[in-house]
């Protein structure tokens, strides 16, 4: 039966909301019951293996981010400086840091302490963060080495021989990670277990690849950095289920319809300002940062942030279940390298994402935290700005600290970037209607 | 058209120095301070005015060895006091100096190689390729050292990742590099590790005899000349410091923690040394990773990778469940007889910063002294922190 229109928009919304609640609700019983947590990052999750064994992922990112959206961050980031962290380090570590500190304690619920962590190397920061939780709570911290693209993608090309290098580096770390969570849940590796999540891995991945590709149509369909930020939520934390899996689905069959019947995420009779979002969001005024955009129809068409905070799951990739763990090691190395490039080497991807969403602007928001999104933003811009006639924006705040968040500024820096995308607007629409203009001496 | 400089195939290599040894220790260290701290790099435009090319490998490790045995010159980039008139525009807010510095060197000229390598050492270094490399026309790539150096596959899978990168190195030679010529640059490097070695004793055991900053210029010639000269440096300068009439004072023994990427400026350094005997450290720590000679039998290129990963020092920028740096600190203030450490930071960086906790902790643990500081490569005043370094000082010696 096809759902009506009235069930089906903001749909996705809606049940991403619950389906966050009730993750969070079973993160609080884990704590309470005593059972065991994977601590794990979104890139590079692992979460299809840890799934096999049954234990709760926790994701500690998601966790900091939370605190900040319900404007609580500032309480858990004193509390971590109180400790000796400095302001200019990542404020995700801080949080998490007092977060354990507070014995879990969490705006959302209760958060269960580590019995191991999993990581990879996508970021620095995950390193020296998990060395955190290693000395709090003398845990295994299980590092997979996933090696990044060594150059810019078309600079060279990694040829078959360094892939399949590089992924047999991978796999056989995986057989050690799996080597791991057998001694610490006393279960033996079941793969057709990984068979069933792979393939729940893949039905997702499809799913979120079209909801991706779906804001190409005009109107946008959703706003990349708005809900798109729900839509990550859920791809992370209910990676590999079937809940997650069906989610999705149905969030591409809202986005099919929405597309079909030009129904746009922007207010009635606003028309729409093409964007793309490079970075992360800011959280600590997360609502207001939207608004900020929207209230001049801006939307965003895509997001950078939907690329590397899935972990890659925007890669063109499934997983073979004819060689499970094989395929796992390939995946694992090409969604992370994805990811890593969004952030290190992204030039050519918004260039070619300028084109294929056929984006008015490119937003850049540098933060305080992160380092590895930050760094090379101004660089990209000068680059984008040299080969595409879009505006740019590059606006600086933090996605934790409110401190270095001024939206007065903000305000600013953006209503200038409109008012320029506009004017240019007026510019182009009256020279592509050969109207003519005389001159006159004010 | 007289040959390209090689540093390897026997003939003797270029020297790149001209240092005033008939003068005396003294004027032989001053002028490795002058180039040392000499932003257009003198000993490498030499070189390359010879016809000789270079690689330049940001911190904070990189197995030069391979760029020797391909007769390429390896050259340390660790910023530099410049002004940065162009690279500023390339970057954000928030973050370290010297790698704005670094790409400040190469945009203006002042230092030009024909290949760049930097590693994921943090989040903003591991970003520097894609900037360089859109910035610059060489060859910018990223070399991946194992962060998970626990897993029993990392030396293999390190050992082609160094074939590879030998590949590209042999490219730019325009020649290649034989499992001999990897041996004879094993021979060099090991003498030279050898000879840092007993400068770092002779620092440890009478650092009278040499301040900080004085070991420091020294050992950072290695990263700008060839390591037979650096090799020919060393044995020259070790003895004429043992014999040295300097007297003994009453400066507390310090560990200094803190210049594995960013380096302090040169007179923060001395600054330290006037109430301090910094009798152990780890700046420039790449050049001394490897703990004791490389084995030449077998697969050197294999040596090299194991040795890495197996024989070697520690940062906050390596993760190894082997080496948990607050061990790793204390077991160097115990080996090294210190009693207080400077647990220093360069501003903006993250894996320093994050370090620091850690290391306070197990300080306030062991009940050692420490002081904990921040600084910046373009730093030109330290009034403020020696007056801060002096009230600690006199705080441990009358407690």
């Amino acid at each position: 039966m096809t759902p009506n229109a009235e069930d089906l928009l903001g749909r996705g919304a809606r049940e991403g909301g619950d389906l966050f609640r009730s993750w969070f609700d079973r993160l609080t019983s884990a704590a309470t019951q005593g059972e065991k947590a994977a601590y794990v990052f979104v890139m590079g999750s692992l979460a299809e293996i840890l799934r096999t064994f049954d234990l709760h992922t926790v994701f500690p990112e998601i966790n900091s981010l939370q605190t900040a959206v319900r404007r609580v961050a500032d309480e858990y980031l004193n509390q971590a400086e109180d400790h000796g962290f400095s302001p200019d380090v990542c404020g995700y570590v801080k949080a998490d840091y007092a977060l354990q500190l507070r014995g879990g304690e969490h705006p959302m619920g209760r958060i269960p302490p580590p019995a191991i962590a999993v990581l990879t190397n996508a970021c620095n920061t995950y390193l020296k963060w998990a060395e955190i939780w290693e000395r709090m709570y003398r845990i295994p911290v299980v590092t997979v080495d996933v090696p990044g693209s060594r150059e810019a993608p078309g600079r060279r090309s990694q040829s078959a021989e360094d892939v399949e290098r590089d992924r047999r580096y991978v796999e056989y770390q995986l057989r050690e990670l799996i080597g791991r969570l057998e001694a610490l849940t006393g279960r033996a590796f079941d793969v057709d277990r990984l068979r069933e999540v792979l393939d729940l891995t893949n039905r997702m991945g499809r799913a979120w690849r079209g909801v991706l590709g779906l804001n190409r149509s005009k109107p946008a369909v959703f706003d990349a950095m708005m809900e798109g930020t729900i839509y990550l939520g859920v791809a992370n934390a209910l990676r590999g289920t079937e809940e997650g899996a069906i989610y999705f689905e149905r969030l591409m069959e809202e986005m099919a319809y929405k597309s079909k019947h030009g129904i746009s995420p922007l207010l009635a009779g606003k028309d729409e300002h093409r964007l793309i979002f490079v970075g992360v969001p800011c959280y600590p005024i997360f609502r207001r940062f939207y608004q900020l955009f929207s209230e001049w129809g801006g939307v965003y068409v895509s997001s950078t942030y939907t690329w590397f905070a899935s972990g890659g799951l925007n890669l063109d990739f499934e997983y073979d279940l004819t060689r499970p763990l094989e395929s796992l090691a390939e995946g694992v190395l090409l969604s992370v390298q994805r990811a890593g490039d969004s952030m290190l080497f992204h030039d050519r991807y918004l260039i070619d994402s300028i084109d294929e969403f056929e984006a008015d602007g490119v937003v850049y928001h540098p933060i305080k935290s992160c380092r590895t999104v930050s760094t090379g933003l101004a660089d990209s811009r000068r680059v984008v700005l040299s080969e595409r006639d879009v505006l740019c924006l590059y606006i600086e705040s933090d996605m934790m600290d409110k401190r270095v968040v001024s939206e007065a500024q903000l305000k600013n820096r953006i209503d200038a970037f409109f008012e320029g995308l506009e004017s240019r607007q007026i510019r182009k629409s009256r020279d592509a209607s050969g109207a003519t203009t005389t001159p006159t001496i004010a | 058209m007289s040959e390209a400089p090689s540093i390897q195939r026997g003939s003797e290599p270029m020297r790149l120095l001209d240092l005033p040894y008939g003068q005396g220790l003294d004027p032989v260290l001053a002028e490795c301070r002058e180039i040392l701290e000499d932003p257009d790099f003198p000993t490498v435009r030499r070189w390359r005015e010879a016809g000789g090319k270079v690689l330049g490998h940001f911190q904070v490790y990189f197995p030069e060895e391979l760029a020797h045995a391909c007769g390429i010159l390896p050259v340390k980039l660790r910023g530099a006091q410049v002004e940065r008139e162009q690279a500023d525009s390339r970057f954000g807010s928030y973050l370290c100096s010297i790698l704005r510095s670094s790409l400040e060197l190469a945009i203006s000229g002042r230092i030009t190689v024909d290949m760049f390598v930097t590693h994921p050492i943090c989040d903003a270094a591991r970003n520097l390729a894609g900037i360089w490399g859109r910035n610059r026309p060489e060859k910018a790539q990223i070399l991946y050292l194992p962060q998970n150096p626990n897993s029993a596959f990392s030396a293999t899978w390190l050992t082609q990742e160094y074939r590879r990168v030998l590949g590209d190195l042999e490219e730019i030679a325009g020649r290649t590099a034989s499992d001999e010529d990897i041996r004879r640059a094993l021979d060099v490097f090991n003498e030279n590790r050898r000879l840092l070695r007993e400068l770092y004793a002779l620092k440890r055991d009478s650092p009278w005899l040499l301040p900080v900053h004085e070991a420091y210029a020294l050992v950072a010639m290695a990263g700008l000349v060839t390591r037979e000269e650096h090799n020919e440096v060393l044995r020259w300068a070790i003895p004429r410091i043992e014999e040295r009439d300097r007297r003994r004072q009453d400066k507390i023994r310090v560990v200094f923690e803190g210049g594995f990427c960013e380096q302090p400026p040169f007179d923060l350094l001395r600054a330290i040394s006037e109430f301090c005997y910094v009798v152990d450290d780890d700046l420039l720590i790449g050049l001394r990773w490897i703990l004791s000679d490389v084995p030449t039998e077998g697969d050197p290129v294999r040596n090299l990778a194991v040795a890495y990963l197996d024989d070697s020092s520690y940062s906050p920028v390596q993760h190894d469940l082997r080496k948990p740096k607050e061990r790793m600190l204390l077991a160097r203030i115990d080996e090294a007889g210190a009693s207080a450490a400077i647990v220093a930071a360069a501003k903006m960086c993250e894996p320093g910063l994050d370090e620091q906790v850690a290391y306070a902790e197990a300080l306030d643990e062991r009940g050692i002294p420490y002081f904990v500081t921040e600084f910046e490569e373009r730093m030109s005043s330290f009034d403020h922190l020696q007056i801060q370094l002096e009230t600690f000082v006199e705080n441990i010696l009358f407690d």
